[in-house]
């Protein structure tokens, strides 16, 4: 039953997961979603760029992200426009870039379906090694920068008042997420890479008392939302990506379930 | 070996600003701010408000860089901070036991005595958004000092507390900085609870207004214009008031932390404040300033 690109894609999922898992829990506390939104839709740009210039896609589509992060970092600091408003203009100028590029490069023939949506079934061995050199190093770098990240998660002011230097932890924070939109995006596609990053963490945050419990929890529910989903694509032969991200779905319901009548009454703010 | 200069010199100052100054869009929010903390000293920020208390303890934190001006740090102070407000948003399960070590690395011992000092050593376990104003802040100030500070910042450490609970804390900072030997850089709103035991008091608007004891500053002309005549009244009523503590077995304790049995000015224990009365002309002492753009 379990044909060989099958496995291939359950460990690249797998993969991909945990390291979306604790990540997702900084984009969730620190209210960034829609960042990583606008990374997903820029990767389509990247995409462009590689058959363009006829790189590697991974690497061109974690180059067009740090570029669009470092280009968020300085127009913040213009201070002119809010954030989400920034947001919108990157993540849809991106996009739109990005379909466009592609329509005019009408000498190659792109699988749009699948860079928007994932081609989980056709990840190679090479892939599967790039998914977990990049999330090996994503996870080395997370934990050595944890301490600040998180504090400065808690509180921007305080971290920078006793030494830990969030402005570095930030910009390193961003460049992670490049990263994870890079290696994600053969998985969900770049129009599902955000749920992949959420929902687990959303998940995990009903059953955490710590911070460092909730990343884990994150990571273990990505892995089990990528398990069901791809065997819910074989089952009923539904699209993978998306299937992924239903599991994910519905095991954040599923988790809602037993504390809903423990929490009654107890507003979520 | 001895060097030539000693960086632990207990004379240099922890934090000197130097005619610091920030400017944003345009319009400058403090300028021209000299200020210095030494080692153990207690000084106090008082002024209206938008009069750039925070803007000048950011400046000393080092959390924003001067546009003009120097501001000078020891090299590796311990900085312990209570910022005005941190918000803990539901997505974040924080219990207040992982909050102690949100900057730093503690033993669990650290943490424990830290939370036992300041009397929540029961909320270890509690997440950090169901407590009370007054818990939350007092688990501010446990992690601040935790970290065993040189220097203990603190931007209006009882805001949201009630009365009784703002004399509480005041009296936690106290005994806390008498404990550790700290000094102390406190930003305070409230004219009427500038402790007793304030060194010195930096009075704000924009830029400095007026500094020295706070007896002196209360009765500055600089700071009696700023507040009017009642304020400095507060000022100067409080004051008196918490140079000492009624214990609950009617002792009293004093600022210098001896006990007598009464608080009357006769028993020998007002000298500082007896000889601090007694000086010539109270607006001799406090420094006027020129200058600024008020």
């Amino acid at each position: 039953m379990l044909d060989d690109f099958f496995l291939r894609a359950l460990v690249a999922g797998i993969g991909v997961a945990l390291v979306a898992g604790p990540l997702g829990c900084l984009v969730v506390w620190r209210r960034m979603a829609y960042f990583g939104d606008t990374l997903a839709h820029a990767a389509l740009l990247g995409v462009a760029l590689a058959l363009l210039l006829q790189v590697d896609v991974t690497l061109a589509v974690f180059a067009v992200a740090a570029l669009v992060s470092l280009a968020l970092l300085a127009l913040r600091r213009q201070g002119t426009l809010g954030s989400d408003a920034l947001l919108g203009l990157l993540s849809h100028s991106a996009l739109a870039l990005g379909l466009v590029a592609l329509a005019l490069m009408s000498w190659v023939r792109v699988d749009l379906i699948g860079f928007l949506f994932g081609d989980i079934l056709a990840v190679s061995r090479a892939d599967i090694a790039v998914i977990y050199a990049g999330g090996a190093a994503v996870l080395a770098v997370l934990a050595w920068l944890w301490r600040p990240l998180f504090a400065a998660t808690v509180s921007r002011e305080l971290a920078a008042a006793e030494g830990l230097r969030p402005d570095r932890a930030e910009l390193v924070f961003m460049l992670l997420m490049a990263v994870v939109v890079a290696i994600a995006m053969k998985v969900v596609g770049v129009l599902l890479i955000t749920a992949l990053i959420i929902i687990p963490a959303a998940t995990a945050r009903r059953f955490a008392r710590t911070p460092e419990q909730m990343a884990v929890l994150a990571a273990l529910a990505g892995v089990v939302a990528v398990v069901g989903g791809l065997y819910g694509s074989l089952a009923w032969d539904t699209p993978s990506g998306p299937s992924i991200v239903v599991a994910a779905l519905v095991l954040f319901l599923l988790g809602l379930v037993p504390l809903a009548g423990r929490r009654a009454g107890g507003g979520t703010r | 070996m001895h060097k030539p200069h000693d960086p632990h010199d207990p004379h240099e100052p922890l934090v000197a600003l130097d005619n610091a100054g920030i400017r944003r869009a345009g319009r400058w929010l403090v300028r021209g701010v000299d200020l210095s903390v030494g080692p153990g000293e207690i000084v106090t920020l008082i002024g209206p408000n938008g009069s750039g208390k925070s803007t000048t303890a950011r400046l000393a934190l080092g959390v924003l860089a001067p546009d003009e001006g120097r501001v000078r740090r020891r090299e590796r102070l311990r900085v312990g901070y209570v910022p005005q407000s941190v918000a803990v948003d539901w997505t974040l399960p924080l219990t207040v036991g992982r909050f102690m070590r949100l900057t730093a690395r503690l033993s669990p011992a650290e943490v424990a005595a830290a939370l036992a000092d300041t009397g929540i050593g029961h909320l270890d376990k509690a997440e950090l958004r169901t407590l009370s104003g007054g818990e939350f802040q007092r688990a501010m100030l446990a992690r601040a000092l935790a970290l065993k500070p040189q220097l203990l910042v603190l931007d209006e450490p009882v805001q949201g507390v009630d009365f009784s609970g703002e004399i509480a804390l005041y009296e936690l900072i106290a005994a806390a900085r008498d404990r550790l030997g700290c000094a102390v850089l406190m930003i305070s709103h409230d004219l009427h609870v500038v402790m007793a035991a304030t060194d010195r008091v930096i009075c704000l608007n924009g830029h400095v207004c007026c500094e020295g004891p706070p007896r002196a500053v209360a009765e500055s002309p600089e700071y009696r214009r700023l507040f009017g005549d009642r304020a400095a009244a507060a000022l100067a009523v409080y004051r008196h008031d918490h140079d000492h503590t009624h214990l609950p077995d009617g002792r009293v304790r004093h600022a210098d932390g001896s006990v007598t049995e009464s608080c009357h000015p006769g028993d020998g224990h007002h000298h500082g404040r007896d000889r601090e009365a007694a000086l010539p002309a109270p607006d001799a002492r406090a420094e006027r300033r020129e200058g600024g753009d008020a």
